[in-house]
């Protein structure tokens, strides 16, 4: 017989103690917060830096969001690889600006997606935590055979999963809430 | 373009709270207005992080000591809260990563934002973690939370209770919720808890009292499972599934 999936319940606006106590200073309890680190000294593939706020439908920027994110690596392979690589990151946005960033590598297609980054959304507010996924704005001609985005994501929505290249190595990664731009989420 | 498959069964929303609940006012700005987009999973979701062992303190599922000065303990009464991870089809999960946080036992949560009048207590940190043995089994120690009044309504209180953060196998299963009390008349009251349509769904975040595993003239036990999105069982059932 199939069971129910237990119900989920917002992260609220203290979610910060649990996973990322050092962030938000707390240093007393976990040596370093999970997810801080994403990529060792020998890890294979280019360097990024991806940043960016989550805005609400008033435009104002979530401060109190937690963002994790889960990739493959330079190769399009998951999971940890033995040079420090891990493939998931966890960061919280700033209780100023709300900028969010991790440092990783550029991940390699996999199958038949163009690289992508798979981004998990929780916040105060949010009763399920939302499942998005960023693109680069450099893999056009992979992404329109992706599956995913060519297949599923309706033409005039897929730049809202597009992240922006704002210098060598940087990218950036709005995501909004509501309103005109609002972010695809996906059902997955 | 590639056929895909779908190693997740998809997700049964009835249990589920939507996006937009009114009454718990900041899900307002922040509900997506538009429909989710639908799909099989793919070899994103179906992977995850995986934890070892490794990165768990020796106290780190024990909340009434990984704070303590040495000697001193948590203030609160003592209680166990344990219990099993599961999928849907009835499974233990193994190796899945229980993180927890909670407010003490004045209902004051250790946190800058936090100004409720009840104190802190040096001696909780109000956090902890674990990870499931073979057979997807969980256990913390810890003291029971209080409930506080939270601005929402005029006069909206916070049922005692414990968030969770479970990582399954698949980033697909990824789940956060709150495990509420058997009694706690708080319950029904609460605008968090009634974004969940379901009322068997409620029933099951209220951890019932377990006599069976409460440790005598020490601690109470309240038992607590979490059900994760099943997973197909092997590659021949994989089927696109709601397409």
């Amino acid at each position: 017989m199939k069971l129910h999936e237990t119900a989920s319940q917002t992260v609220g606006p203290y979610v910060h103690i649990g996973c990322m106590p050092n962030a938000i200073g707390l240093h007393d309890v976990y040596p370093e917060d999970l997810g801080a680190r994403m990529r060792g000294e020998s890890t294979e593939g280019q360097k990024i830096t991806i940043e960016g706020i989550i805005r609400d439908g008033a435009g104002a920027p979530l401060t109190d969001a937690l963002v994790e994110i889960w990739q493959a690596d330079a190769r399009g392979r998951y999971g940890a690889d033995g040079s420090g690589f891990t493939g998931w990151g966890r960061a919280a946005a700033d209780a100023q600006s709300g900028v969010w960033r991790f440092e990783t590598i550029k991940p390699g297609a996999v199958e038949a997606m163009a690289p992508h980054i798979t981004f998990w959304i929780a916040a105060r507010g949010i009763n399920m935590a939302l499942h998005t996924r960023m693109y680069f704005p450099e893999d056009e001609t992979l992404q329109a055979s992706d599956p995913v985005l060519a297949g599923f994501v309706p033409a005039p929505r897929r730049n809202t999963l597009i992240a922006q290249k704002t210098a060598d190595f940087m990218y950036q990664f709005n995501i909004h809430l509501q309103g005109s731009e609002e972010t695809v989420f996906f059902d997955v | 373009m590639t056929d895909l498959k779908g190693g997740m069964i998809p997700r049964d929303w009835r249990h589920q709270p939507p996006a937009f609940t009114p009454d718990y006012k900041s899900s307002r700005l922040r509900s997506p207005k538009l429909p989710k987009l639908s799909m099989p999973s793919t070899p994103s979701e179906d992977s995850g992080p995986v934890f070892t062992r490794e990165i768990l303190g020796p106290l780190d599922d024990d909340l009434t000591l990984n704070h303590a000065a040495p000697g001193e303990m948590a203030i609160g009464p003592r209680i166990i809260v344990h219990g099993q991870v599961k999928d849907e089809m009835g499974r233990g999960v193994p190796g899945a990563l229980l993180e927890i946080w909670q407010a003490n036992a004045g209902g004051r949560y250790r946190h800058k934002n936090d100004g409720y009048l009840a104190p802190l207590d040096p001696n909780f940190g109000g956090c902890g973690r674990a990870i499931t043995d073979d057979e997807g089994g969980y256990r913390f120690h810890t003291v029971l939370p209080g409930p506080y009044p939270w601005p929402n309504g005029a006069n909206d209180w916070r049922p005692a209770h414990i968030h969770f953060s479970v990582f399954g196998q698949s980033f697909a299963q990824r789940l956060v919720t709150q495990m509420y009390f058997e009694g706690d008349p708080l319950i029904w009251r609460c605008p968090i808890v009634a974004t969940i349509p379901d009322r068997a769904a409620i029933e099951r975040l209220i951890a019932p009292l377990d006599m069976a595993a409460t440790v005598p003239f020490d601690a109470r036990a309240y038992r607590f499972d979490l059900l994760l999105r099943g997973r197909h069982a092997s590659p021949f059932e994989n089927r696109p599934e709601g397409l």
